[in-house]
């Protein structure tokens, strides 16, 4: 199952990613995970929201540079070798990821991950076939 | 495909017939001329004292050049031809670099620029069914009144919104149903941008040509109005001091702008030597009013670059095309040595759909070294939410510049509407080199 990543690009400006908070505060939508891809002059914030849809129209009416990516989260067991064994079930299976990040909350006992692979839906079908508890987009909303 | 003319005799007369025409004008000219004081003495000091010493049009080259300094240095009224009371109309610079510079026309000349203009407007295929809304400055700068004369001798439903207040622009454009628009590329893309700000779209709007003029642009910003609108965007070149717009406009086919020779007279230059070169190399271009009495100006060094075509257009007109204005030649930067001129920079970037509709120019120091910086916005629509996209973007853009000016450029990747803009011309370029 598929998740919504929210990407925002920020250029190199003082108060930027905090008028982006600020504005997802504002309208009572809350961040559930986040990450910042950054170089030496701009940088690329990305959210998991609970709601997405509303989240990335308001961001754009606002003038960002916002645009919706396929990511997965995965649910990790929270304990020594837990992310060991999920990367090599990618690993034997040549699953590619482009990046990996963790969520602030956690859904169970276990920890929570997001993955951008190279292919989703392969990624998704060797996840399937291992058993591995993938986390839904409603699931995330009710977090 | 039927090609409009406003006056097809002298928009397709021969070569010798144009000739003629310009002799003759070139010699009434010289003798207004020389009433003004300038004039008087410039002339006097190469021994013409009336237009009858000018036997043919290679004599015209026996006179020097006019400057903007010369003009700077008249100020108000040594080009001044005519009596006070035959004058109708002022148009000035604004002075913000330095002394302004005046024009004067008098009635006569009025009525031989809006003929101009309107040779200008038909060209394009523009009618009087058009709705034209002017977003040019009125007042003193020459380019809002000028095609206002134009478009009203055509017929055209002329909107006199002039520059600025881009909110209320669109909304005027949606209202009326404009079809027509006059104004600078920068502004055309500011105004793209904030489409979905006021909340109306492109459909919405029935604009299907823009005239675009009083900054020079590249094609390719030219490629990127018309995909972006979805509109034809025909160039125009003119200069306050030569009466303004309508020196030289696009025709239907959009192959750079016809010269209204029979108006005047076109030269392209070495700036160093003073040579006149051949039709297809770039130089300067001079230009000679053949069309005002009130104020001539003879051999202009316009400090614009570009070349004239040698070849005819398919349009069936005669008049030579002049080149997009390729650059100034005041406004070369050197960097470490190099020289670049802004408009290879434009050229470069525009091509790259995902770089948006702003840029900027910086040029400093870093240590002893000049360092060149490259600011755009991107494209908001192409971003993919990728970081190794924009990165990928940024060394393109590098790359670009690093091939075609040699220049090692830092690049620096903006969110749309980061960059400044101003509601009429550009300020693309910032040289800070001098105050460190």
């Amino acid at each position: 199952m598929k998740i919504t990543q929210i990407s925002v690009f920020l250029e190199n400006r003082k108060g930027r990613l905090f008028d982006v908070c600020s504005l997802l505060g504002d309208n009572n939508i809350n961040i559930r995970a986040l990450t910042i891809a950054e170089t030496e002059s701009f940088g690329v914030l990305r959210i998991v929201v609970d709601k997405s849809d509303v989240a990335v129209k308001l961001l754009k009416d606002s003038g960002f540079v916002a645009n919706l990516t396929h990511v997965v989260a995965v649910e990790v067991g929270d304990k020594p070798g837990g992310l060991a064994a999920v990367l090599k079930v990618f690993a034997d299976n040549d699953v590619n990821i482009e990046y990996m990040y963790g969520f602030v909350e956690k859904f169970s006992d276990k920890a929570l991950l997001v993955f951008r692979f190279a292919d989703t839906d392969l990624a998704q079908q060797i996840l399937a076939k291992n058993d591995i508890k993938v986390v839904t987009e409603k699931e995330i909303e009710g977090l | 495909m039927d090609i409009p003319y406003w006056n097809k005799e002298i928009e397709t007369a021969d070569r010798a017939t144009l000739e003629k025409i310009q002799l003759e004008r070139l010699r009434k000219t010289i003798s207004s001329a020389i009433r003004s004081p300038f004039y008087k003495r410039m002339l006097g000091e190469v021994g013409i004292s009336s237009g009858d010493d000018i036997k043919s049009l290679n004599d015209l080259r026996r006179i020097p050049f006019t400057t903007k300094d010369d003009l700077r240095k008249s100020f108000p009224k040594g080009m001044m031809a005519v009596d006070m009371e035959q004058v109708v109309r002022i148009h000035s610079s604004s002075g913000t670099t330095g002394i302004p510079t005046v024009i004067y026309f008098s009635m006569e000349d009025i009525k031989n620029w809006t003929d101009l203009l309107a040779r200008c407007i038909v060209s394009t295929g523009a009618t009087s069914k058009d709705v034209f809304q002017n977003m040019m400055t009125y007042g003193l700068f020459t380019g809002g009144l000028g095609l206002h004369y134009g478009a009203e001798a055509v017929g055209m439903t002329i909107i006199p919104i002039g520059g600025g207040n881009t909110k209320r622009q669109i909304k005027v454009m949606k209202d009326f149903q404009t079809t027509v628009l006059h104004i600078t590329p920068s502004y055309l893309l500011h105004i793209h941008s904030k489409l979905g700000d006021v909340g109306i779209s492109r459909d919405e709007l029935a604009i299907s040509k823009a005239f675009v003029g009083a900054e020079p642009h590249s094609e390719n910003t030219r490629l990127k109005i018309q995909e972006l609108l979805n509109i034809d965007a025909y160039n125009s070149y003119g200069l306050s001091e030569l009466n303004g717009p309508g020196v030289a406009f696009e025709c239907v086919y959009k192959k750079d702008m016809h010269v209204w020779e029979d108006a005047y007279i076109v030269e392209i230059i070495d700036s160093e030597t003073g040579e006149v070169l051949e039709d297809g190399r770039e130089g300067e271009v001079v230009l000679t009013n053949l069309v005002r009495h009130a104020m001539p100006i003879l051999r202009y060094k316009t400090r614009d670059l570009a070349f004239l075509h040698p070849d005819k257009c398919e349009c069936g007109r005669t008049h030579r095309r002049l080149s997009r204005i390729l650059g100034r030649t005041d406004d070369m930067l050197i960097i470490n040595g190099v020289n670049v001129f802004p408009s290879q920079i434009e050229e470069k970037i525009m091509q790259i759909p995902e770089v948006g509709t702003n840029y900027q120019i910086h040029v400093d120091k870093k240590g002893s070294l000049d360092r060149l910086t490259v600011k755009v916005e991107i494209y908001p629509k192409l971003f993919m939410g990728e970081a190794s996209q924009l990165d990928a973007l940024k060394n393109r853009i590098k790359e670009e510049l690093r091939s075609s000016i040699v220049i090692n450029a830092v690049v620096e990747l903006h969110e749309p509407g980061a960059l400044p803009v101003s509601e009429g011309k550009a300020q693309r370029v910032v040289d800070q080199r001098s105050k460190l």
